[in-house]
């Protein structure tokens, strides 16, 4: 198949960018998005010019690396990540216009590459818990409901890829946030810094400057690991009770 | 006062003081919305509530307080969000899509405004009485029989089609708010399940509905002729 490609160019941070326009041609239906965008890449390579940046790693969906903002929204028209979205998903002669995630805390490295460290801070601020790890514990030493399990697994779901804050009009990253709440706060091992962990990472959050959630629930539909907007709602709960506690 | 900083202060916490007095704005709006409906009740009923109002003056100033300081918050607390959340995208998208976001949540801002002017001429209107010089007593040249005439001067500001339409713009757009408002204040308070989601969303959505039947069946009676 062939496509028409509209593709955000720009050197760096500090330099002006711009959408250039590329034939990708030949492209077999069976490769993914960024094994398209490698062919057009090999393609710019012959002929001497400058390949597209892009982040991606495992390949798999699995590592969170991956990013693009394709026609318009993050990770394309699938319902996973960019690398296990298929070109057969498009039409042939289709223009694709692809972008960075656009998140003012994201800052842009070059052409589609975005500083995602923003996450790795907030992680840092609380969303760990600081047990002794020894030994692996015995099977039902720690016993856990079934439905919290699963509440903690599904959040636990999250690879922190960014497409949640990409999406949202406000830029906001409360289902990240609200994902690592919910995940280790439904948990046994993740009561005794329960509070402590959800001031911090909201701290670290609008410290990073990222925006405030109307609950657009655009995050919820680009989410390749379907996070559901309920961790929001945990996250504004768990966050107020916290608060009032710490300020009373 | 120290807790109303510490939830000033962060982006959860103003949305919380959003979610809060908007309840309260709404608790007013349903309170003004069942005094309203006495004028159903004809000139007698309406304007003995007026002057029951206006007889607790001290109560009736501690609720007018309460709701100005709301509103107040409200919109202090949403001007500072939005600023913050356009700063958020330095860079916005070439080509920008909504997957799922309703009509009613990208109207917010506007819906919002909208209510906000409208608020301000209603106060102009029937409670400074300063856009209409028919809104006095007999004596004083206007056409009410007494100063708590509620009945006549809201049938005499109604006629006016112009008054009328948009009073029916506002009252839509403020249903439209709040059907929108609703569900996101349960979504603040972390009340959601998602068992529950559907559900609340769909009372938030018929509440509003129920409010812009209520508020607007006023004008339209004036103006077919029912009130009289």
């Amino acid at each position: 198949m062939n496509l028409h490609l509209k593709v955000w160019r720009q050197k760096s941070a500090q330099s002006e960018g711009r959408l250039a326009d590329y034939e990708a041609r030949n492209i077999p239906e069976d490769c993914s998005f960024l094994e398209m965008l490698d062919l057009v890449n090999e393609d710019l390579l012959s002929k001497g010019e400058e390949p597209i940046a892009f982040d991606h790693d495992c390949r798999e969906g699995i590592c969170g690396m991956c990013s693009l903002t394709i026609n318009g929204i993050p990770h394309g028209p699938s319902e996973t990540t960019t690398c296990q979205l298929y070109m057969r998903k498009f039409k042939d002669g289709q223009t694709i216009y692809i972008e960075p995630f656009r998140v003012g805390a994201f800052p842009l490295l070059r052409d589609l590459a975005v500083n995602r460290s923003a996450f790795d801070r907030i992680q840092q601020a609380g969303g760990f818990v600081s047990a002794h790890v020894g030994a692996a514990p015995d099977g039902n030493a720690i016993l856990v409901p079934k439905t919290q399990a699963d509440r903690a697994m599904e959040a636990a779901a999250c690879i922190g890829c960014g497409a949640c804050a990409a999406a949202c009009p406000n830029a906001s990253a409360m289902l990240f946030v609200g994902a690592k709440v919910t995940h280790l706060g439904s948990l046994p091992q993740g009561q005794p810094e329960r509070d402590r962990r959800v001031l911090a990472m909201v701290r670290q959050m609008d410290a990073e400057g990222f925006g405030n959630c109307s609950n657009y629930l655009e995050c919820e539909a680009v989410c390749p690991a379907e996070i559901p907007n309920s961790v929001i709602g945990q996250l504004n709960r768990d966050y107020a009770s916290a608060l009032v506690k710490d300020t009373l | 006062m120290n807790l109303l900083l510490s939830f000033w202060r962060s982006s959860i916490g103003k949305k919380w003081l959003v979610a809060l007095s908007g309840l309260a704005l709404l608790g007013f709006v349903a309170g003004h919305l069942v005094g309203n409906l006495q004028m159903f009740g004809g000139p007698s009923k309406i304007n003995a509530y007026a002057e029951f109002l206006h007889a607790n003056e001290k109560p009736l100033w501690v609720a007018r307080i309460g709701i100005i300081a709301a509103f107040v918050l409200h919109v202090a607390a949403t001007i500072t969000l939005v600023l913050q959340n356009k700063s958020a995208r330095p860079q916005a998208y070439q080509l920008g899509r909504n997957v799922q976001a309703k009509i009613s949540t990208r109207t917010m801002a506007y819906s919002g405004l909208t209510v906000l002017s409208f608020v301000v001429f209603h106060l102009l209107h029937y409670t400074f009485r300063l856009t209409d010089p028919r809104f006095k007593v007999i004596a004083e040249g206007g056409l009410l029989e007494t100063s708590h005439d509620v009945y006549r001067m809201v049938l005499l500001g109604f006629q006016s089609p112009l008054v009328s339409g948009f009073y029916l713009l506002s009252v839509g757009l403020l249903s439209l708010h709040l059907s929108h408002g609703i569900s996101s204040a349960v979504q603040t308070f972390g009340l959601e399940s998602k068992r529950s989601a559907q559900r609340i969303r769909q009372t938030g959505r018929l509440l509003s509905g129920a409010i812009f039947v209520g508020y607007a069946s006023i004008p339209t009676a004036v103006l077919l002729g029912f009130l009289k």
